[in-house]
């Protein structure tokens, strides 16, 4: 059944639908012992269909119909097996011993309603299923879990042990499920996007961590990711994936310096951790605009406190003393890791939040002290565009509604030249007309988020605050987005401030940068001097973060 | 977790003088003169204004309040005007037959309940769903009462398998107690059973399409132990919420039931008192229905608590 003993998984002319239709079509690939292999592809690739298929539990009504998973024999205990012909019994006595998971979302992987130490001890009993017979000591599988608990950097996990995981932070939640996934000693491990929730460095910590566990194993680990970077990084052979097809196979050189097939070439061109590192040409010339003109964005010493819930007169400082200035016409990106009190300071500047102290001016004025026809006014200068797309624009909505809504609320035009001004604006997002009469679930995600740019510019805003505009979008899409902002600003003078986690986002779109880290500014300056130039320790340890890095230095 | 509890339990009391203000006031405003009623048709104004000096009611609204509070804080319910007989006395007598009858149709509504809610999503699309959920049709639709007849006439007289009325006390025989108290449990815990089973279905879907039952397989476990831990677990959460919201229900619920099989209970405790105005005896009645429910849900807040270990650490910090 297996063609070759030095493999430990052959996937054979797999074919997966979904009801009747066809989701993954006959793809083969083959994994040697000891090998670590990256699929890369963007959502609705097939990549995430897949490993389902490896591990049998494809969701809803998926089903193998053609083709064979056949693991090989395990180097202690089992045989080879066909798993697309596997039993359940059979089935779980592979699942977590031979080949374990760690899984995506660490937000939503831990059972909230048990302790995470239970939750790693189940997985221990689980695993020795059908090995010795009889029960385990609860003790000693204690001790284990504990033990794996640690091994995983959790620290003091033998307190931690009796915790719930909304008593951790998404970095160690990501450590339990690792530990989870390792408790079986598989010989095979699948990695599905396992960091793509966390902030880079922490991505780089858990991500080392995992790989000298993984190597100290000598685990073979099946990595899948939508990021070109961090696979070229971690693994020797990246496969990479569209549309329920496998496009090109190579080893990360080939597929980054050479790839063959034009889907590739585009997903290289496009990957944002690439072009950060390989130095692409940024989409904005560097503030080519950069006249005597007064700033349009005065930020002053600003600083927000949170009162603390439950424990009185202490506070947080989420914002602590914070001065930059945008100049019009240019772009300048905010970037910090969750925490750092970014979208709290977009949050002041849009006056949806006060400041303790200090000052957020938009053309010398502030949001929260102007009042009245004055405030109304400067509303009009400077619109939001959320991250969201999902989230930010009301499903009942029609788009037209959607966009022509700003345009009702502060009363311009009457409704034929509204209707008019609507059909202006999707052009200018390069949309369709007739988008006007569908609702936000009849569109993709790259086309909800041009929507949102399309209502953010109705009401000739000069000043655009992107709260992670393009993070929630596929890194194909995401590009499309940055280049279709580039040309706005050229066209119609805008004015960007860009809230953003993702350094290589800063380095295709900005012209300025502003570091931030647990509420304060850490560095400031050009795009050009930050990245090449850093001062800050921090701003290092950011850029050094960033997936390809290694790999093109 | 005990500020939780504080918390609760202060919110508790709050509600339950707003509760006893309700309750005086409400028998206050029901037609008809407690001190006609029980000096009767024929008696002289000096009779009646002697009555109402007996009993306080010539004196401030406010006073009689507090007085009234005071009684009921000594356990002091007075006696029932139509028989003499002390109201605590009464009250001792009925309270614990309708306690048995609630607690044994909470238990057989939440074994039914969860168990088909568990059955119906585990054999989606298939006959055991749709026999669990007609079974929640008809209990939520067809009402208590004519379930009741209906069990009487084919459980009790044709089958013979239940007594169609009676009780026997449950702490001097328990077994002949529980025997005689099953069909009436039953039929009491049918609607309860159907809104549990619909809640545990919905959220059990749910809750096995989530991303950390998908990690439970993959570790490994098989599919029951999946099930409970990781599935039930997490659906109990809402179903808890959904049983201490219908316990009310339960004790109306129960003074139909007692009434069906005639049963000596609280509720036709009520029911004799309202028909014959024997204010002293509704007073206490409604008062005791009132801090039971109270009471029910200050312990279903706790539970919830307990289940969901999200609000105990809130709750703590």
């Amino acid at each position: 059944m297996l063609q070759d003993a030095e493999n430990i998984l052959e996937v054979e002319d797999l074919e997966v639908a979904f009801g009747g239709t066809p989701v993954l079509h006959r793809i083969s690939f083959a994994m040697r012992r000891g090998e670590r292999v990256a699929i890369v592809g963007q959502s609705g690739s097939g990549k995430s269909t897949a490993i389902g298929a490896i591990l049998r539990l494809l969701p809803g009504s998926g089903r193998i119909t053609h083709g064979s998973i056949v693991l090989g024999a395990g180097r202690t205990r089992g045989d080879v097996e066909d798993l697309a012909a596997a039993s359940e019994p059979v089935l779980r006595r592979i699942r977590g011993q031979r080949v374990a998971l760690v899984p995506q979302d660490p937000m939503s992987n831990l059972n909230p309603a048990m302790k995470i130490g239970p939750q790693v001890a189940d997985a221990i009993v689980a695993s020795r299923r059908g090995t010795d017979g009889g029960r385990p000591d609860r003790a000693e599988v204690r001790q284990r879990a504990i033990a794996l608990l640690s091994e995983a950097g959790i620290p003091d996990a033998e307190r931690r042990y009796g915790q719930y995981p909304h008593e951790f932070s998404g970095g160690m939640r990501q450590r339990v499920l690792i530990a989870i996934a390792l408790a079986g000693e598989p010989e095979l491990l699948i990695a599905d996007e396992p960091t793509s929730a966390l902030d880079v460095t922490v991505q780089r910590q858990i991500l080392n961590h995992l790989q000298s566990l993984v190597d100290a194993r000598g685990t073979s680990l099946l990595f899948i990711t939508h990021d070109l970077g961090l696979a070229a990084d971690r693994t020797d052979r990246i496969i990479v994936m569209s549309e329920g097809r496998i496009v090109e196979v190579g080893t990360p050189r080939q597929i980054l310096l050479n790839p063959q097939e034009e889907y590739t070439q585009r997903l290289v061109a496009a990957a944002p951790s690439v072009a950060a590192v390989l130095d692409a040409e940024p989409l904005t010339p560097p503030a080519a605009a950069k006249d005597a003109t007064s700033p349009i964005l005065v930020v002053e010493n600003l600083v927000k406190e949170f009162a603390l819930r439950g424990r009185r007169g202490s506070t947080v400082r989420a914002v602590n003393d914070v001065s930059f200035a945008v100049e019009r016409g240019t772009t300048t990106a905010v970037v910090g890791e969750s925490g750092s009190g970014k979208t709290t300071v977009a949050r002041i500047i849009l006056g949806l939040e006060t400041a303790s102290s200090g000052r957020a001016l938009i053309d010398g004025e502030s949001l929260t002290t102007t009042r009245g026809a004055q405030r109304r006014a400067l509303r009009r200068k400077v619109q939001p565009v959320f991250q969201d797309p999902y989230g930010s624009l009301d499903p009942t909505y029609s788009i037209e509604r959607l966009i022509d809504e700003p345009l009702r609320i502060f009363g311009v035009g009457d409704r034929p030249g509204r209707r008019e001004r609507v059909g202006e604006l999707l052009d200018q997002v390069a949309l369709p007309r007739a988008v006007a009469q569908r609702r936000p679930n009849e569109l993709s995600g790259g086309q909800r988020q041009r929507v949102a740019i399309a209502r953010a510019l109705a009401l000739e805003p000069e000043l655009l605050i992107c709260d992670e505009a393009v993070s929630a979008l596929d890194v194909l899409v995401q590009d499309q987005i940055l280049g279709l902002l580039a040309d706005l600003q050229d066209r119609l003078g805008l004015t960007y401030l860009f809230i953003t986690h993702d350094l290589s986002v800063v380095r295709q779109i900005a012209s300025d940068v502003v570091v931030m880290k647990s509420g304060d500014v850490v560095e400031t300056g050009s795009v050009d001097d930050v990245f090449n130039r850093p001062h800050a320790e921090y701003t290092k340890e950011l850029l050094g973060a960033i997936p390809g890095a290694t790999f093109a230095a | 977790m005990g500020r939780y509890v504080v918390t609760k339990l202060w919110q508790s009391a709050v509600t339950l003088i707003l509760a006893s203000i309700v309750v005086f006031a409400g028998v206050r405003q029901l037609p008809g003169d407690p001190a006609l009623a029980m000096a009767g048709e024929e008696a002289s104004p000096e009779q009646l204004a002697a009555v109402r000096a007996e009993m306080g009611l010539d004196q401030p609204l406010a006073t009689q309040y507090l007085a009234f509070v005071r009684d009921m804080l000594r356990g002091d319910f007075g006696q029932s005007t139509r028989t003499g007989t002390p109201v605590t006395e009464l009250i001792a007598t009925t309270l614990p037959v309708t306690l048995w009858l609630s607690a044994y149709a909470i238990v057989v509504a939440i074994v039914v309940g969860v168990l088909f809610g568990v059955i119906a999503e585990r054999f989606r699309g298939r006959w055991p769903e749709w026999g669990a959920n007609g079974f929640a049709l008809i209990g939520l639709s067809v009402p208590n009462f004519w379930l009741g007849i209906l069990a009487i006439l084919y459980l009790a007289v044709t089958l013979g398998w239940f007594p169609a009325s009676g009780y026997v006390d449950v702490l001097e025989d328990p077994l002949r107690g529980l025997y005689y108290l099953t069909l009436p449990a039953l039929i009491l815990g049918t609607g309860l059973a159907a809104v549990i089973m619909r809640q545990t279905r919905a959220s059990m879907i749910e809750t096995m399409t989530t991303d950390y039952v998908r990690t439970a397989r993959a570790k490994g476990l098989g599919r029951g132990r999946v099930l409970v831990r990781y599935g039930l677990r997490n659906s109990l959460i809402v179903v808890v919420t959904i049983v201490g919201l219908q316990l009310g229900g339960l004790i109306s619920g129960a003074v139909v039931t007692e009434r069906i099989f005639a049963l000596p209970g609280f509720g036709k405790l009520t029911l004799d008192a309202v028909f014959t105005r024997d204010y002293p005896v509704i007073q206490a009645v409604v008062l005791i229905i009132t801090v039971s429910y109270i009471l029910i849900n200050l312990a279903v807040d706790v539970l919830y608590s307990v289940v969901n270990p999200k609000i105990r650490v809130g709750g703590a910090n």
